[in-house]
């Protein structure tokens, strides 16, 4: 097990160099120099710029500069946001959390959504409820995120008045009354993200169990007189899944662009709302770096859909 | 074709009478069983129709400023109302159609183009350039999009308005880019399609013609490898509308005076508590575009299976 996951990791090292070269080299295509403003400062004689430049390393050639950059990235000296005034790091470490628990909770509620349906709707193909269930999936994931939430917000927060609709970190409330008020913030986020994705699932995990309900072993299972809520769920639910696990890590950068535009309709105060603010104000090494986090987080969900398939697979060996 | 063999002999006899039916024709067959396609390819063309004839009919302009009517609801004057300068929003919800299907189709061509060349040369060449081809392939999977779609805009966007101008600078950065975002799934089925397609007898009669390496790519292997590739396309405008609009949403897509159906939703999101409509509206023309468009893909899905049994 240990040797397995060592060597997934291994293989992750290379894709994270790959997003790091492609990052840096967007960086450094693009136009615009950071020292513009000196450059038309009548003030600063060149021979002084061309020090500063030369010993910011910015006349090094490109793989010196880009392995310098890599290196600080590692060391975790990212920068210092031009706006905020407070290092980069600390500024996404305050944020990281909310957005992972919003995520994780859409994620899981995809799941919980996803699973019952797909599983019910391919052990009836082509009944009322499959057909039903098919057209309200493609509804589903026809509705883009930001016009779910603003569908929302209409409805729960202005219209009947239920939920709000600005997220707040802080709330001045302690125990139950707490946890109710940060429950009741969450649930239309928590919803937009959570149906879209559920809608995108419910149709994989169908087409997954239809292929897995053909197989013989399942018609053993049968034979052997197991009920058949035993052969659904121990014999094909657990073999459908395999596929359904790769396409939940490769949906995870949508979720993120989804997670993004969530966070900006509720102004939840996590690295998506993060980004955007970063954006909107030119600082550049916040931008960097949340857009480096979000591919450091794809590559570990990616790592950890491997490590669920192995246990999903036997065949796939651990060695 | 599974659907087509006839059950019985009798039915063989008069089946060699009928004319032989085409691929395309077969097609259309199975495509028209999925009645929910069908219906979508109808109000796509209606919507398609509407944005490019629509402003020629509906005459007001898209930035005429009247603040006698700010906010109004829809009335027969303004059917779907207007916003807070008083500009009418059907003309608006027009003119950024136009500029949201247009970023769909030209997206999806630059994400089928770069698809297929990459699915094309890794099939045909295997060994260490299909391995180096899908490892780049698979490390595009995983990056975060969105992120970098917001990132590369921030960076490339005053230096391209500069060079072509605001409105097609913007243009051309959004498509390219998303199309450069789009065209895994197309490379990986493209590559599938290849390895199984070279290695059938056709091909091995062609290439025993003396046909060239590119004659058999272009005429023999491609045009029987298109059928997935439509479908993946079809797809792939959905998904580009949704990216532009998520862009211009987010403020960053389309300069302020153009009113793609995002930056409408952008603009209007502020003002859901006294004019919703604003919000309703373009909103939901991305909904209605986007729905047909992914049913639409799911017929031609139907249609271009040959597994898939479609009752006749």
């Amino acid at each position: 097990m240990t040797q397995y996951l060592i060597r997934r990791l291994l293989i992750a090292i290379p894709s994270l160099l790959g997003i790091s070269v492609v990052l840096f080299t967007i960086l450094a295509l693009a136009p615009g120099d950071p020292f513009e403003e000196l450059a038309t400062n009548p003030a600063i004689p060149p021979d002084v710029r061309a020090n500063l430049r030369a010993s910011l390393g910015m006349d090094d050639p490109i793989h010196q500069r880009y392995l310098n950059w890599l290196f600080a990235m590692l060391r975790g000296e990212w920068g210092y946001s031009f706006v905020s005034r407070v290092n980069v790091d600390q500024l996404i470490l305050q944020r990281l959390p909310t957005t992972i628990i919003v995520i994780g909770a859409a994620q899981l509620l995809a799941l919980c959504v996803a699973l019952p349906v797909g599983v019910y709707a391919a052990t009836r193909p082509y009944s009322l409820f499959d057909k039903i269930a098919n057209t309200l999936a493609f509804v589903g994931f026809s509705l883009p995120t930001f016009f779910t939430g603003l569908l929302l917000i209409l409805l729960f927060s202005i219209t009947l008045d239920w939920l709000p609709f600005v997220y707040r970190a802080q709330i001045d409330a302690t125990g139950w009354r707490w946890w109710w008020e940060h429950i009741r913030q969450s649930i239309m986020p928590v919803l937009v993200l959570g149906l879209f994705q559920g809608a995108a699932l419910v149709r994989f995990v169908r087409s997954a169990v239809l292929d897995v309900v053909r197989l013989d072993h399942v018609t053993t299972a049968r034979a052997k007189g197991l009920p058949e809520s035993t052969v659904t769920l121990k014999h094909v639910v657990r073999n459908a899944m395999i596929p359904v696990v790769t396409l939940v890590a490769l949906q995870m950068p949508i979720v993120f662009g989804g997670a993004i535009v969530t966070e900006q309709i509720f102004r939840i105060p996590g690295i998506g709302s993060l980004l955007i603010t970063a954006i909107l104000a030119n600082d550049t090494p916040v931008i960097m770096a949340v857009t480096f986090v979000f591919a450091c987080l794809v590559i570990l969900f990616n790592l950890i859909a491997d490590v669920l398939y192995g246990w999903l697979d036997p065949r796939i060996s651990y060695r | 074709m599974a659907g087509s063999i006839p059950a019985s002999a009798t039915a063989s006899v008069t089946a060699a009478a009928v004319p032989r039916v085409g691929p395309w024709q077969e097609a259309w067959r199975r495509f028209r069983k999925h009645r929910l396609a069908v219906v979508s390819l109808v109000i796509l063309s209606l919507l398609v129709l509407a944005v490019l004839v629509g402003p020629f009919a509906w005459r007001l302009p898209i930035d005429e400023i009247d603040f006698t009517a700010r906010l109004e609801g829809p009335s027969w004057a303004h059917p779907m109302g207007t916003d807070d300068l008083g500009q009418d929003i059907l003309a608006r919800v027009l003119y950024g159609g136009r500029i949201s299907l247009a970023v769909g189709f030209a997206a999806m061509m630059v994400a089928i183009f770069v698809g297929v060349l990459v699915g094309a040369v890794a099939g045909m060449a295997g060994g260490r350039i299909d391995a180096g081809l899908m490892w780049l392939t698979d490390l595009f999977l995983s990056l975060p999009q969105l992120p970098l779609l917001l990132l590369i805009i921030y960076l490339f966007r005053d230096a391209l308005t500069q060079v072509v101008g605001p409105e097609l600078g913007v243009f051309i950065l959004i498509v390219i880019i998303i199309g450069g975002f789009n065209w895994m799934q197309v490379a990986r089925l493209v590559r599938a399609q290849f390895f199984s397609l070279r290695e059938k007898e056709f091909v091995e009669a062609a290439r025993a013609l003396g046909a060239s390496r590119m004659r058999l790519v272009l005429r023999h292997i491609l045009p029987n490898a298109m059928g997935p590739v439509i479908v993946a396309a079809t797809i792939d405008i959905a998904a580009a509308i949704i990216a532009e609009s998520t862009l211009s949403f987010l403020g960053l897509g389309f300069p302020p005076d153009v009113p793609t159906w995002g930056r409408l939703l952008f603009d209007a999101k502020d003002n859901l508590d006294f004019a919703p409509h604003w919000a309703i509206f373009p909103g939901a023309m991305i909904f209605l575009t986007v729905l047909s468009i992914n049913f639409i893909g799911d017929g031609l899905r139907d249609a271009f299976d040959p597994r898939r049994v479609v009752a006749s």
